[in-house]
């Protein structure tokens, strides 16, 4: 029982980090890199697209991904009873 | 009210200003390691184990952030454009990697050092040994480095010699390091972090006030010039780059598969070097592991994000400011980092006049990554006492990520190889003695290779990063989310990861090998990228051998589901 608790934990665990991993390639390695040059047909401001992503966005994405981690792991942990 | 107070001060000059400053602050620095020095191995490798989320973003984001962030990075930027985004992303998308996939694990397992986690998850004092070496290289080629950025600024903003430059900032690290351990850097790191960030935000300010009447720097670089012409800063700096021949700035001219390969290898890196994984082993829970991750890299965004912008405005102002002008009319501040040899002017056709080109045979002047920072105060006319912060910033960054790394050196020695392999019968005394002495001989190493920099101390950083994603990343995932991998798999993998980063570097470094150039990369990656593949190579070989190899044992496996849930963490212990 307390294994199968573990077991389910660990999964969500993972699903949570999987999904957020995603977010983390496609705003990094998505749209700072590989569709730069298309993004950058758009303008934000004095910003083309891609070039911001590359050396602003995806940084910002980033920190709201660690928080937003943090907010989820935090409920989980109250939810199986592993918080202290 | 700034403005007037530097205008009411401005008769003390840029010197004074920079002794009264680096004064202040490194008399903060020893009153804190006085009253947090450490009186046991816990406290000297952890600092006790209880320090707060908050306390320990903000040691970690100074740690994080060295020499080579405050002084180089926005100067590389600005010289490269958009390619200097491999470092924006790569150095800050590791810490994702940190909070989701290594942090609260390793906080869970509660040792004290990475070698430790490695020789315990694989059951071998043969991986704790291999563990030990990759910590110790990555560590010194790092702390060079940071002595140089000392030495620089010493020479440079108080006109000593570099050398004499060096012993100072060794004298510094060596008080604080040895007598507060883990303890005294923590708590000086905090003071470094408010130090070096208040100095690298003032000028950019500044500056983005000046060019672009925002005063948001982030915001300031994607806005209107001030001069009411309607144009925006980046479409001018694209027009000047391309009139002098440079690719255009929001363009670059890396390939993508490297710029993907560079990312990449920086960002698991980041996520692999020792200096920055022991932090996370000094907060009290897992979760608090998780929160100080996000304070962390917050704390650290908040430089990172201004660092393009500042880059975009020096490029700009410096490009203004030379480009065809003639060389008697030069400001002071060309003049005194002419004598410094960080810039270099040569009249080749004769004419007076500075020729800024991207043509290498028309090129007169040649400008060095590193004053791009330490120059940009002067360049925008910015009051003396925002010139000597940026002077005092740079040194709070160096020394504390020097800190950080002598720690993770002296743990090494004292906790891993004597403690754990050489006589383990050491008491706690005798421990905390040996890894008092071995911070000093790490700081005199330091300080020989900050006065007599090796060659190759330039390119053995990519090394570092590339060493840490060939080496511990892939283990320590593997330890953590694959409960079967076993010390055959996890040591082959560790072995081939380095020796197929070594052998890529030297080949295309150092000429060893046949040697090769940049046409020779294997699928057009360039050394700086190869972590990436060195640290897949690493993943394959050490699952195939796993395959062929018998199970860890039943307690390993048990301790690798213990880690997985956080409750109970415990404190940290031997």
């Amino acid at each position: 029982m307390i294994k199968n608790k573990a077991k389910l934990y660990w999964k969500e665990n993972i699903r949570y980090v999987l999904i957020l991993m995603f977010i983390w390639f496609i705003v990094s390695f998505g749209a700072g890199i590989i569709f730069k040059d298309a993004l950058n047909e758009f303008k934000m401001g004095g910003f083309k697209l891609g070039f911001w992503f590359a050396q602003q966005g995806s940084m910002y994405v980033f920190v709201i991904l660690i928080f937003v981690y943090v907010h989820l792991m935090n409920k989980l942990d109250k939810k199986y009873g592993y918080d202290e | 009210m700034v403005m007037m107070n530097s205008f009411l001060v401005a008769g003390i000059g840029v010197q004074n200003w920079t002794y009264i400053l680096v004064g202040i602050t490194f008399t903060l620095y020893i009153g804190i390691a006085i009253w947090s020095r450490a009186g046991s191995t816990k406290e000297f490798y952890v600092a006790g184990g209880g320090v707060s989320p908050l306390a320990n973003g903000m040691a970690t984001a100074a740690d994080w952030m060295s020499a080579a962030s405050f002084i180089s990075m926005a100067g590389i930027i600005s010289f490269s454009g958009y390619d200097g985004a491999v470092y924006l992303m790569g150095w800050t998308g590791g810490y994702v990697l940190l909070a989701l996939l290594l942090a609260p694990y390793l906080r869970k397992f509660g040792k004290f050092t990475v070698p430790d986690f490695i020789g315990d998850r694989y059951y071998s004092n043969a991986a704790r040994l291999v563990g030990v070496i990759c910590a110790l290289i990555v560590s010194f080629t790092y702390v060079a480095g940071q002595m140089r950025g000392v030495g620089l600024v010493f020479s440079r903003f108080l006109e000593v010699d570099i050398n004499t430059g060096v012993i100072i900032g060794m004298i510094i690290v060596l008080f604080y390091a040895v007598l507060g351990g883990m303890k005294g850097i923590t708590y000086t790191q905090v003071a470094q972090y408010c130090v070096l960030i208040f100095a690298f935000m003032v000028p950019a300010i500044f500056i983005s006030i000046q060019m672009t009447g925002n005063p948001i720097p982030q915001l300031g670089f994607g806005s209107q010039l001030a001069d009411g012409s309607g144009t925006y800063l980046l479409d001018k700096l694209d027009g000047l780059s391309t009139d002098l021949g440079f690719a255009e700035y929001t363009e670059g001219s890396k390939s993508l598969i490297d710029i993907f390969a560079i990312t990449l290898a920086l960002m698991v890196g980041t996520a692999g070097l020792p200096h920055v994984i022991v932090r996370f082993f000094t907060v009290k829970r897992v979760k608090d592991a998780r929160k100080s991750a996000g304070i962390a890299l917050l704390l650290i965004a908040i430089l990172y994000t201004t660092a393009p912008a500042v880059a975009v405005f020096a490029r700009t102002n410096m490009i203004e400011t030379v480009s065809n002008k003639p060389y008697s009319t030069m400001p002071e501040w060309f003049k005194k980092w002419e004598t410094t040899g960080l810039i270099t002017f040569t009249d080749k056709n004769n004419d007076g006049l500075i020729q800024y080109v991207a043509n290498k045979d028309k090129n007169e002047l040649v400008v060095d990554n590193d004053i791009m920072v330490l120059a940009n105060p002067e360049i925008a006319k910015l009051p003396d006492w925002v010139i000597a912060l940026v002077a005092a910033g740079a040194l709070a960054a160096a020394l504390s990520t020097a800190a950080g790394l002598l720690l993770v050196i002296s743990a090494s020695v004292s906790h891993d190889l004597i403690k754990k392999m050489i006589n383990p019968k050491i008491s706690d005394k005798n421990e905390l003695v040996a890894a008092r002495l071995s911070a000093v001989v790490a700081v005199c190493v330091a300080g020989y290779f900050g006065i007599n920099p090796p060659g190759f101390v330039a390119a053995t950083v990519a090394l570092a990063f590339g060493l840490a994603a060939a080496s511990f990343f892939p283990a320590i995932i593997l330890g953590i989310f694959y409960k079967k991998m076993n010390k055959e798999g996890a040591i082959s993998g560790m072995v081939i990861g380095i020796l197929s980063m070594l052998f890529y570097m030297t080949k295309f470094k150092f000429g060893w090998f046949g040697g090769g150039t940049q046409a020779d990369w294997w699928f057009g990656i360039s050394p700086e990228g190869f972590g990436t593949v060195a640290m897949v190579l690493n993943f394959v070989v050490s699952i195939v051998i796993m395959k062929f190899t018998p199970e860890p044992p039943k307690s390993v496996q048990d301790l690798v589901e213990n880690i997985r849930i956080p409750s109970n963490a415990g404190e940290a212990t031997h």
